[in-house]
């Protein structure tokens, strides 16, 4: 093709503004291909957070939620059972929540934003079974100075009352602490982060 | 206008067509008249042995999509139903499990026929590059079909493989949750692998095939000396001396290797079928259990080996980012073959010790750690995995070096026998 008499630099010019207009357009119709695959509204509704209120709870008390088809579980604890916390240290793989098993304003011993009340995933972290909650003691069955805490029957892994492992079980971590916060004294949301800068 | 006569001189009803579409030109030029060297061996059967393995997983495929429900409630069972109910359907189902294993048999054993004949070398990157695209896009159309039974290994191996993507900073639950469309692998992740396993990957790999197929028969193909042989043509003809038209010399070879592959893969097909545990796993049999984690989660042991790599690399900077870097780099290092090789010779026949070496190694090392793979953790295993993956990444990063200054023969002139 004979080149003579063309504007050149129009021709560039015209090449480069098509082409930038045309990608903005390939940008804009991809937006209904990649928006429709982060989880839907049905998942969304399914996932939302759960709400449970906690002023009806006695000290030493068990409550079980599901939240993304999962058992979260809240036990309010009493002075005693927050007090074995420190007893059972040296036993215990992980104690002061190392492994980032939790959010980061639920570290510590107690695993909590306020100890007396602990929020836990109940899927064991060795095979997915659900541990049983075993506050009594002693349990000799379980252990010679049981302390109170979770026992999983199917391979039996132990946990303390912080869902924090036991040094020579199967399982490997701590048990994971699921995103949670309060709404205000009486409401447990979980599945919501705390905000930060709220202790 | 007239139409302008073919010049291939076809008449009646193939010379009406060849007026129009270029039907006896691709004949002769990809099978009739594709001149390939006379001494290929029998490492050269695997090309189409892959070819003949896509047919076979094409047409099964679309048999299975007839019976097979991509639903959460209902997949597991319709597995069940095409293995009960539907007449053949066990037969259709095990001939495509396992033609999904052969694939990779056979890919692999044509991916190392490549490495020890040079076959990636100028002027052949590009027919290397489109293999190993292939080979990546047959990764994920082999995790997405794996997936589908939604069986216990199913869920999990979901579970592991598409929580590799939460290790990337910042955006990786995000990108988790988009890639499965909900928190944990659900009835929207089936949906969208289906998807992805019956339609948009076969596409690409059909068109990455062809492509493939167009750039060899462009350049032509090398052979087990690692030599050109359109350097001695025929001056009258101008066909290669020591060329052969691939029909009907290859194909009549080839049936020979297909021979041999239908009688050790329908000894599968019909009497192992699982493979011993291998090509179909034992937990898979048990329907997906979002509650509960098979005793150790193994990948299909087409991905052994970069599984074995992924749990080789332990986690540092509180991250497990590393051992997935150096899952997908070991995929990576692949395609940089061609330019990796510095020896003047392609061939093994003509290379020197240190290759030879190397290539024995690297190997080993791929097999055993597929094998590693497929084994819980053990601090031996471990260790045993991070030497693996030492010896694939120095085939590959010192190969520059050790090609270079390795010693080689004298190449002959024309094809041997």
């Amino acid at each position: 093709m004979s080149k003579e008499g063309v504007d050149v630099g129009r021709r560039r010019f015209l090449t480069l503004t098509t082409s930038v207009v045309g990608a903005v357009g390939a940008g804009f119709a991809a937006v209904p291909f990649i928006a429709s695959l982060p989880p839907s509204e049905r998942a969304k509704a399914l996932g939302a957070p759960v709400t449970i209120d906690i002023s009806k709870m006695e000290p030493g008390q068990q409550v079980v939620a599901v939240w993304r088809r999962q058992p979260v579980w809240v036990i309010r604890r009493t002075p005693a059972m927050l007090a074995s916390l420190d007893k059972v240290v040296g036993q215990l793989a992980d104690p002061e929540s190392e492994v980032p098993q939790q959010p980061d304003y639920a570290r510590g011993a107690a695993r909590a934003i306020k100890p007396e009340y602990m929020v836990l995933k109940g899927i064991c972290t060795h095979l997915g079974c659900s541990p049983k909650f075993r506050p009594e003691f002693p349990a000799p069955e379980i252990a010679a100075d049981w302390q109170g805490g979770f026992f999983c029957p199917c391979h039996g892994s132990r946990f303390d009352l912080s869902g924090r492992v036991y040094k020579g079980v199967p399982a490997p971590t701590n048990l994971p602490v699921p995103p949670h916060r309060y709404a205000d004294d009486r409401t447990l949301v979980i599945g919501e982060d705390q905000p930060e800068g709220v202790a | 206008m007239a139409i302008v006569p073919n010049p291939h001189k076809t008449t009646g009803f193939l010379g009406w067509i060849d007026d129009r579409f270029p039907l006896t030109k691709i004949w002769k030029d990809h099978i009739s008249e594709y001149y390939a060297p006379k001494n290929f061996n029998w490492w050269y059967t695997y090309g189409s042995l892959a070819l003949l393995v896509l047919v076979n997983q094409l047409l099964t495929g679309i048999w299975l999509t007839m019976h097979y429900k991509p639903d959460e409630a209902a997949a597991f069972d319709s597995i069940e139903y095409i293995m009960r109910d539907v007449p053949w359907g066990n037969i259709l189902r095990y001939l495509h499990s396992t033609g999904a294993s052969a694939f990779f048999i056979v890919v692999y054993l044509h991916m190392f026929r490549g490495l020890i004949y040079g076959s990636s070398r100028k002027p052949r990157e590009l027919v290397w590059l489109f293999g190993c695209l292939i080979y990546l896009v047959l990764m994920a159309e082999a995790f997405c079909g794996y997936v589908l039974p939604w069986g216990n290994m199913s869920y999990w191996g979901a579970q592991v493989i598409i929580n590799l993507f939460g290790t990337v900073p910042y955006i990786g639950q995000t990108l988790v949750e988009t890639i499965q469309g909900d928190y944990t692998p659900a009835d929207a992740t089936l949906n969208r692998l289906f998807a992805l396993h019956v339609v948009a990957l076969p596409i690409v790999l059909l068109g990455l095939v062809v492509a493939h197929l167009m750039a060899l028969h462009e350049v032509g193909s090398n052979n087990p000396d690692g030599i050109e042989i359109k350097k001695h043509k025929d001056p009258k003809t101008g066909i290669p001396l020591d060329g052969i038209p691939f029909h009907p010399y290859y194909t009549v070879k080839d049936i020979v290797g297909v021979a041999a592959f239908l009688f050790v893969f329908f000894i599968v097909v019909f009497f192992v079928p699982d493979g011993g545990g291998y090509f179909l796993e034992k937990p898979n049999f048990t329907p997906a259990n979002p509650l509960s984690t098979p005793d150790h989660i193994t990948p299909a042991w087409y991905f052994g080996a970069f599984y074995a790599m992924l749990r080789a690399v332990p986690a540092f900077f509180n991250t497990q980012i590393w051992g997935v870097i150096v899952m997908f780099g070991a995929v990576l290092l692949l395609f940089f073959l061609p330019w990796l090789d510095r020896s003047p010779v392609k061939s093994i026949r003509y290379r020197g010790p240190y290759f030879k070496i190397a290539v024995t190694l690297f190997a080993v090392s791929f097999v055993v750690l597929n094998w590693l793979g497929m084994q819980p953790t053990t601090t031996l295993y471990t260790l045993l995995a991070q030497i693996g993956t030492f010896i694939y990444y120095a085939f590959f990063l010192a190969m520059p070096w050790y090609t270079s200054i390795d010693s080689t023969k004298p190449v002959p002139d024309r094809v041997t026998e």
